[in-house]
């Protein structure tokens, strides 16, 4: 055996950097990043200069003024009094609450149509069929208004309500549907526990999240019973207890009512309102994103191969539960990831609420109060950061979700 | 400029501000058209007649500046905008003026960085509600849904009168006039409220106006008037002194009938220095001798332009009132032409 002698140390030329393979991907990335630099530099510096130029500074002071506009759909308290700050957080309320309501309806309707799509009952599939290939092919915002207007006019106004012989009558003398929205009775606690409104629910949420343990507690248990005896024991009636005796008694405790909504002068009061507007994009955001939803389902069952089914099928079980404890299970890893994306695509579509009139945060911060302060540059970009960090959050949870129901290797 | 090109095409609109700085009278002359920004549609100011040509008191307005600039009334490219991107619009170059019954504010004129250029119409805003809703003053509509057009500030006086005087209301807010108008005739809101002077045209083209009332208060000094973007004072003063030629014209006597005549001179020195027979004030705003006159030519003076479009005779019926010759107790006085 020779002995190893030390590869000659070569001296570094700056030929090198382009002539030598070790090199030259650095040089080359080094290269692509400075010009990069230089381009965001330069763009920087052009709008810095320009909006100088223009007498226009960026400042974001307007936040703090006197808004000076009213919001008709508002989760906060709200008047002209408040700041645009408050209004834009009205704003994003809304859009999150337009968000949630839809993605929760799109799923619901999309894991239905895309399982009835595969149903084998001709009628039900081709009309599933027809129900996405419609709505998927017709820009949501073209739906967001035909849905509006239909709204708008067909439905009775308020005043058809009046008079001794009205042309249009409230549903059980509890629910109104009107051209401006729907009226329905709210529940109301004439001697709560605490004087705030929001805390007295958040009691009734607690108690409900206590039910849900304790439900965990004696499903468990049943388990354990099944697997020492092989008998599972009948839960059903404790389980009825459990979730609805502790929720009556606080809610009788605390007095509960009913506020049911009333013709006064012009409009209904009382009860809880929901918007016009709301309705309309909640509905149009649901059945839009619903049919991409039930194409994704189907991609999703069919991905399981049918063997799955037929084995299942083998075992005695039922269509039925095949579908939930078989098929289902495993194909939503394939389905949420997709999923993700028509969540993100429903917040972010959230914002043609301008159509309509419902006021989320592109109609107040991106609306009127960009409007009424001209501060077009500073509200664009709060925006901006808005939706980044909405979609990022939603992102995160799905993908926290995803990683759960994903196919684990072991 | 050409930074400004990429600029503007690299970032969101509104960017550009700073691209349009001076000489927007030279663009005009070297495109041969004028940008003119107008509403989407508010018959009476602004809208599209059957034959698809645009007419109205504030397109007058647009035909005369184009004809006094290019000594053509037709060579007008008419911009629709909204309440809400017409300032975008004005600011960014995309229209060199904007003649949309617009508001004169301290804070769109100083911190907005426009210049108005006159006042073409002297308004306040009102309210109209069906004449069944048995209502007969702004103070009775506590609880009333309000049809407000988004972006104006009628719907900054809205919020203020109703909370002075202490009723509340539901405010429905809309994009354009066309949607206002179907929202209030589907009884979506109970009231519509803009400047008296919009209530009166959109009523005009309603199947039956005389179902429909407008309320006696008038809550806000709405001075309706042309703009142009500040710095570009050169553009400025040729809007402000077309607008004053017209209304000068009337003071004067001179019209479209009689305008010939008057401009081979009269023994009046101020029609002939506004006619451009005697005198350079034409070349001192960098505009042909004979721009006052083509500027009253193209569709009369004032007096001439509100009657056509938006006067008695017409169906949406407005009288003079404020905007009558400041000679006959209204509010329009032309500073001279000398």
């Amino acid at each position: 055996m020779s002995t190893l002698t030390d590869p000659p140390q070569e001296q570094f030329r700056l030929s090198m950097l382009v002539n030598d393979t070790r090199y030259r991907s650095l040089t080359f990335q080094a290269i692509a990043a400075l010009v990069l630099a230089l381009a965001i530099w330069y763009l920087g510096n052009n709008l810095i200069q320009n909006l100088r130029a223009a007498g226009l500074n960026i400042s974001y002071n307007f936040l703090g003024d006197r808004s000076g506009y009213d919001i008709a759909q508002r989760l906060i308290d709200y008047d002209s009094q408040s700041s645009h700050a408050r209004a834009a957080v009205v704003g994003i309320l809304n859009t999150l609450l337009v968000a949630f309501l839809a993605c929760i309806t799109a799923t619901i309707f999309g894991v239905v149509a895309g399982v009835l799509r595969l149903s084998n009952n001709w009628l039900v599939s081709k009309l599933m069929a027809v129900y996405v290939e419609i709505f998927r092919n017709i820009p949501v915002l073209i739906w967001i208004i035909i849905i509006f207007t239909i709204m708008t006019a067909v439905m009775p106004g308020p005043r058809e309500f009046r008079g001794d012989d009205p042309s249009a009558s409230m549903l059980f003398d509890l629910f109104a549907f009107t051209n401006r929205g729907v009226y329905t009775p709210m529940p109301v606690f004439t001697s709560g526990l605490f004087a705030s409104t929001a805390l007295n629910w958040l009691l009734v949420l607690a108690v409900l999240v206590g039910s849900f343990f304790v439900m965990r507690q004696v499903n468990a248990n049943a388990t354990r019973k099944q697997e020492e005896t092989g008998i599972r024991p009948n839960t059903l009636l404790i389980s009825l207890a459990v979730w609805i005796v502790p929720v009556v008694a606080l809610m009788l405790i605390m007095g509960l009512t009913w506020e049911v909504p009333e013709l006064k002068g012009f409009n209904f009061k009382g009860g809880i309102k929901i918007g016009g507007p709301l309705i309309a994009l909640w509905f149009a955001l649901s059945i839009y994103t619903g049919a991409f939803i039930a194409e994704n389902v189907r991609a999703g069952i069919q991905a399981i191969s049918k063997g799955q089914t037929e084995a299942a099928a083998a075992l005695g079980l039922r269509p039925g539960r095949i579908m939930n404890l078989v098929v289902l299970p495993q194909a939503l890893r394939v389905i949420i990831p997709p999923l993700i994306s028509n969540f993100l695509n429903i917040t972010k579509n959230s914002s043609l609420a301008i159509a309509v009139g419902y006021a989320d945060i592109t109609a107040t911060l991106g609306g009127v109060t960009l409007n009424q302060t001209g501060r077009a540059i500073e509200c664009v970009l709060l925006m901006m950061l808005f939706y980044l960090t909405a979609s990022l959050l939603i992102s995160m949870v799905m993908n926290v979700y995803n990683a759960s129901v994903k196919l684990k290797e072991r | 400029m050409k930074n400004t090109v990429i600029l503007g095409a690299l970032t969101i609109a509104g960017l550009s501000a700073g691209a349009a700085a001076a000489g927007t009278l030279d663009d005009v002359k070297a495109r041969g058209k004028l940008n003119c920004g107008v509403t989407t549609g508010l018959v009476g100011f602004a809208a599209p007649n059957a034959s698809g040509e645009w007419e109205g008191f504030d397109v007058a307005v647009c035909r005369a500046v184009a004809a006094a600039v290019l000594g053509d009334s037709n060579a007008v490219e008419f911009v629709p905008t909204t309440g809400k991107t017409r300032f975008t619009a004005l600011a960014s170059g995309e229209i060199d003026m904007l003649a949309r019954n617009t508001t004169w504010t301290f804070s769109r004129d100083v911190d907005l960085k426009f210049e108005f250029t006159g006042v073409n119409y002297y308004d306040g805003q009102g309210f109209m509600v069906p004449k069944e809703l048995g209502v007969s003053s702004a103070k009775e509509l506590d609880g009333a849904t309000v049809c407000i057009q988004t972006g104006t500030t009628t719907e900054l006086n809205l919020a203020d009168f109703f909370r002075s005087n202490n009723i509340s209301y539901e405010p429905v807010p809309i994009e354009t006039n066309a949607e206002a108008q179907q929202q209030y005739l589907a009884g979506a809101c109970d009231v519509y409220t803009t400047d008296a002077s919009g209530l009166a045209a959109t009523r005009a083209t309603f199947e039956s106006p005389d179902a429909h009332t407008l309320l006696p208060e008038i809550i806000s000094k709405e001075p309706l008037g042309p703009l142009v973007r500040h710095g570009d004072h050169a553009w400025g003063d040729v809007v402000r002194w077309t607008l004053n030629a017209l209304i000068s014209a009337e003071e004067l006597g001179v019209t479209s009938a009689n305008i010939g005549e008057m401009a081979a001179g009269t023994t009046n020195p101020e029609i002939n220095r506004l006619l451009g027979s005697e005198g350079t004030l034409g070349e001192m705003l960098g505009l042909s001798a004979d721009w006052g006159k083509n500027a009253i030519a193209a569709g009369g003076n004032y007096g001439e332009v509100f009657a056509d479009n938006i006067g008695e005779a017409t169906p949406i019926g407005l009288a003079r009132g404020l905007n009558a010759q400041w000679t006959k107790g209204g509010l329009l006085y032309s500073p001279p032409f000398r």
